[in-house]
């Protein structure tokens, strides 16, 4: 972490956003941005990784490490690059389609790892990029050009699968509140493991039924509720499926019992792999040779 | 008397131990200070149908096998009926009496029928009927009068730590009692004899995969991410059994695709890694390939070749994904391909591809095939020679983050991750060091790393030719011609690629012995190369002919493709089973008439 505080200043890419404007995205970034001021991470300190998307331009538009890769696939290369160098902050960053879809089958074995990886998920249950098709999380009837007589499948519940597969911290944030979602981002760095953050994101061009004002009828947060405990995998539950009239936001789930993936792993125990001096002795190596003989 | 020169086989069902017994049998052979060429044959399944272990012996080293044996091992019927026709006149058919087997029609082909009390001796000298296996190796090494106490040995390795020396003392038994029965009965009738050599010098009995597995290791390779995938599996084994001792991360991934990008991340990282599959999970792992030349991440792949289409024949061996692995992935971006013949070739050629990859910023792919990974063969220790890898580690342009004074004289030059250099290789530092923060990307790019948002058809020319020039840099400088094994000035050569090399090595032999004139040329580098010395080569031979295992000729085709120049003829086999020599001088004879 920093000596000097870090500002939003540095945080500025070179790159100008090609988001539309009213974007969900921008109140994203901004809240990744005040989250790394929050925590005091400067730029060389942060790895974002993230798929194929409108929302997955972001490492181009922060100064920080970053790598575009391909669509669904971030999440395998966040963690060999995170197994490489563990003591990075490595952070995933891609939509719905990316992750709840094409991307879903590395997404559920990430979750029983628990590698220290924070996932931002950019939820605006459509598909921006490719111009309005459907999405993972498109509500049952929703009409899109891929559905012109509205979705006939059920959406992918993000949160409750997260529960079921062992996901150690389940947040859901909204791009329209980035200051509470700079907190939850910031609570997901800090959380030692997983910690996967769905972020509700209007596309003002393309989804003309999840706006901004549909949000804000429906959503209220968790933490306002102070009898809601997030150590509480059965409250959780309940939670992961309220959707209608009340959706709810915040923390939902956090179990700091469970070791991570790379504290497990013995080769990682000295020193991050990346600074491992190369080739091994000579000694150990020709003492493999006697079980061949 | 025929000495230490023969064939011998066992077979039987999954699950009756014939591979383990093959295996310790050849062990002990090569222990006594005999060459031999083991190789294996089974099905896609755990128990039942029918599986064989086929093990050859000379004083000579040996790269093939042959397909007729003198002593066939049966541990079922069904291994007879099968088998028969491949024993020479004068062999033997070692089985339990309590078999049905037409002794009379084993006489008829002028084999010795050799009924033993296999089963009997295993339950009343050691109680358990499981060791009919060592029974029967035990009996077969009476027949050849071969040394028992090589076999005990093995034996005592197998048991003595594990399961207890009383289980060990007990087979010992049984192969005494065996030994000594099958001797009495058979070894005056059977003319093939094995003699220990003595003050041999120590061998290592040991398969391409493992020899793989040893180049990864001595290169330096710190992270391994894979599905398992027959016949993959046993070298993402072995580095897994090596994981703690060597502090390397080996993750087993929950599919292909995502094997290759942990790979391409920790690579990225700054540290060697490398992802071993077959045909069907290399096809999963195409558009990640394409992401890796894209942001010339360095990743090695180890394609273990098995008969395809899709499914295939998995346990099974073939060469038919060359072209595939040469084209594979969208767009066109630099690679490199080598295709190692021989297990000695498997080390050094898993070593070099880390090194080529990080030198040219590339994916690298090693190909091998069922036959080369789990043939087992005996080699002087000496041949795999840790320091002279070890002194050949070749990292290329990379200024690891922690190398502080290093970086900072990079920034102060101007650091871009992909600068338009004369060789088209970029300064690569991995990210962590303050003064170096970057994005790459799959999209096209500017030097500095980010997206071209622009797309400007001048970035987009210069990056392909930055990347694209890797391949001509590479083959002028590292890339190997194919090489000659055998006489100049042959008559026939026989050109070929990866496992080949063992039974067209042998061929050439046995032909040149019989008064022919010919001699092999073995591709191991595939791509890039510098194609108008290798047509300058094949101008020179006064007739070739391309031999491997695969229907459409694909290295012939790749020839032709880079050089115009046709083969005079193409020896195929796409049968599932290995090349060896009696194949191929078949073969020749049928295409010598089109020639």
């Amino acid at each position: 972490m920093a000596t000097a505080p870090v500002t939003m200043k540095e945080l500025q890419s070179p790159v100008e956003p090609t988001w539309c404007p009213g974007c969900g995205d921008y109140g994203i970034l901004n809240a990744v941005k005040r989250a790394m001021v929050q925590l005091g991470l400067r730029p060389h300190e942060v790895f974002f990784v993230s798929g194929i998307g409108c929302g997955s331009k972001l490492p181009d538009y922060i100064r920080a490490n970053g790598f575009n890769s391909l669509h669904g696939r971030p999440v395998p290369i966040a963690q060999g690059f995170l197994l490489a160098h563990h003591d990075m902050k490595v952070i995933v960053v891609d939509g719905d389609g990316d992750n709840y879809g094409i991307g879903g089958n590395h997404w559920l074995h990430i979750m029983r790892r628990n590698p220290n990886i924070t996932h931002i998920v950019q939820n605006n249950m459509v598909y921006g990029l490719t111009k309005g098709q459907y999405a993972p999380t498109s509500m049952k009837g929703y009409v899109s050009t891929t559905s012109p007589e509205g979705t006939i499948e059920w959406p992918v519940n993000p949160i409750a699968i997260a529960l079921a597969a062992g996901a150690t911290f389940i947040a859901r944030g909204f791009s329209g509140d980035p200051k509470h979602l700079a907190d939850l981002i910031a609570k997901g760095i800090q959380h030692k493991g997983y910690a996967l953050i769905d972020v509700f994101q209007p596309c003002v061009i393309f989804n003309r039924v999840n706006t901004y004002d549909w949000f804000r009828e429906r959503i209220y947060k968790l933490e306002d509720d102070p009898n809601y405990d997030p150590h509480d995998r059965d409250a959780a539950w309940a939670k992961a499926h309220e959707w209608g009239d009340r959706i709810p936001i915040g923390v939902f789930y956090i179990n700091e019992e469970v070791p991570t993936l790379e504290e497990q792993i013995p080769a990682l125990a000295e020193k991050p792999l990346y600074q491992h001096e190369i080739p091994p002795k000579v000694e150990d190596l020709e003492a493999l040779k006697v079980a061949f003989m | 008397m025929v000495k230490n020169d023969v064939s011998f086989k066992l077979g039987g069902e999954a699950g009756q131990g014939v591979e383990s017994s093959g295996m310790g049998f050849a062990k002990a052979i090569a222990r006594s200070g005999l060459f031999i060429f083991g190789v294996q044959d089974y099905m896609s399944r755990i128990r039942g149908g029918h599986n064989w272990y086929q093990v050859r012996v000379a004083e000579r080293q040996l790269y093939s096998h042959e397909p007729q044996i003198q002593l066939l091992i049966a541990f079922d019927e069904r291994t007879v009926d099968e088998h028969l026709p491949e024993v020479v006149e004068g062999g033997g058919v070692l089985y339990d009496e309590g078999f049905k087997v037409d002794a009379e029609a084993i006489k008829a082909q002028g084999v010795i029928p050799m009924p033993m009390p296999l089963l009997k001796i295993a339950e009343e000298v050691g109680g358990n009927k499981l060791m009919m296996n060592t029974a029967a190796v035990a009996a077969a090494a009476g027949i050849m009068e071969f040394d028992l106490s090589y076999i005990e040995q093995v034996i005592r390795d197998n048991f003595g730590r594990r399961k207890g020396s009383e289980i060990a003392d007990r087979n010992i038994r049984v192969a005494n009692a065996a030994y000594e029965e099958a001797r009495k009965r058979y070894a005056h009738l059977f003319e093939w004899k094995l003699e220990a050599i003595p003050n041999a010098p120590k061998r290592m009995v040991i398969n391409g995969n493992q020899a793989l597995g040893l180049g990864a290791l001595a290169a330096g390779c710190k992270f391994v991410a894979s599905y398992p995938m027959t016949p993959a599996s046993s070298l993402f084994e072995f580095m897994c059994a090596q994981a703690r001792r060597f502090g390397i991360v080996v993750r087993q991934s929950e599919d292909e695709i995502s094997g290759l990008l942990h790979c391409i991340g920790a690579a990225h990282a700054g540290v060697r890694a490398f992802a071993c599959t077959s045909g069907g999970g290399f096809s999963l792992m195409v558009e990640s390939l394409s992401l890796a030349g894209s942001t010339e991440t360095p990743v090695v792949i180890v394609l273990a070749q098995r008969p395809g289409p899709a499914t295939g024949l998995p346990t099974r061996t073939g060469q038919e994904d060359l072209l595939f692995a040469l084209h594979a992935g969208h767009g066109e971006f630099p690679r490199a391909v080598l295709t190692p013949g021989t297990i000695e070739q498997c080390f050094y050629e898993m070593a070099r591809a880390f090194n080529l990859a990080e030198k040219y910023q590339m994916p690298v792919i090693v190909f091998t095939d069922n036959f080369l990974a789990n043939s087992l063969r005996a080699i002087d220790p000496d041949a795999f020679d840790f320091r002279k890898v070890a002194s050949e580690i070749d990292r290329g342009k990379l200024i690891l983050p922690h190398e502080h004074e290093k970086v900072e004289q990079a920034v102060a030059n101007g650091y871009r991750r992909y600068e338009f250099t004369d060789d088209g290789i970029s300064l690569r530092i991995p990210p962590g060091h303050p003064k170096v923060v970057y994005s790459v990307a799959g999209e096209e790019h500017l030097p500095e790393g980010f997206i071209d948002w622009e797309e400007t058809a001048d970035n987009r020319n210069k990056m392909m030719r930055k990347r694209m020039r890797k391949l001509e840099v590479a083959a002028q400088n590292d890339m190997r011609l194919p090489e000659f094994y055998g006489p100049d000035d042959a008559d026939i050569t026989f050109v070929c690629w990866g496992s080949s090399y063992g039974p067209v090595r042998e061929a050439v032999d046995t032909l040149n012995r019989n008064g022919m004139r010919t001699n092999m040329l073995h591709f191991v580098d595939i791509h890039p190369l510098d194609w108008d010395r290798v047509a300058d080569i094949l101008d020179n031979c006064r007739s070739w002919v391309v031999v491997e295992s695969n229907y459409t000729g694909q290295l012939a085709r790749w020839i032709r493709m880079n050089t115009g120049r046709k083969a005079d003829a193409v020896i195929s086999k796409y049968d599932g089973r290995p090349l060896n020599p009696t194949y191929i001088i078949e073969h020749l004879q049928e295409v010598l008439v089109g020639v």
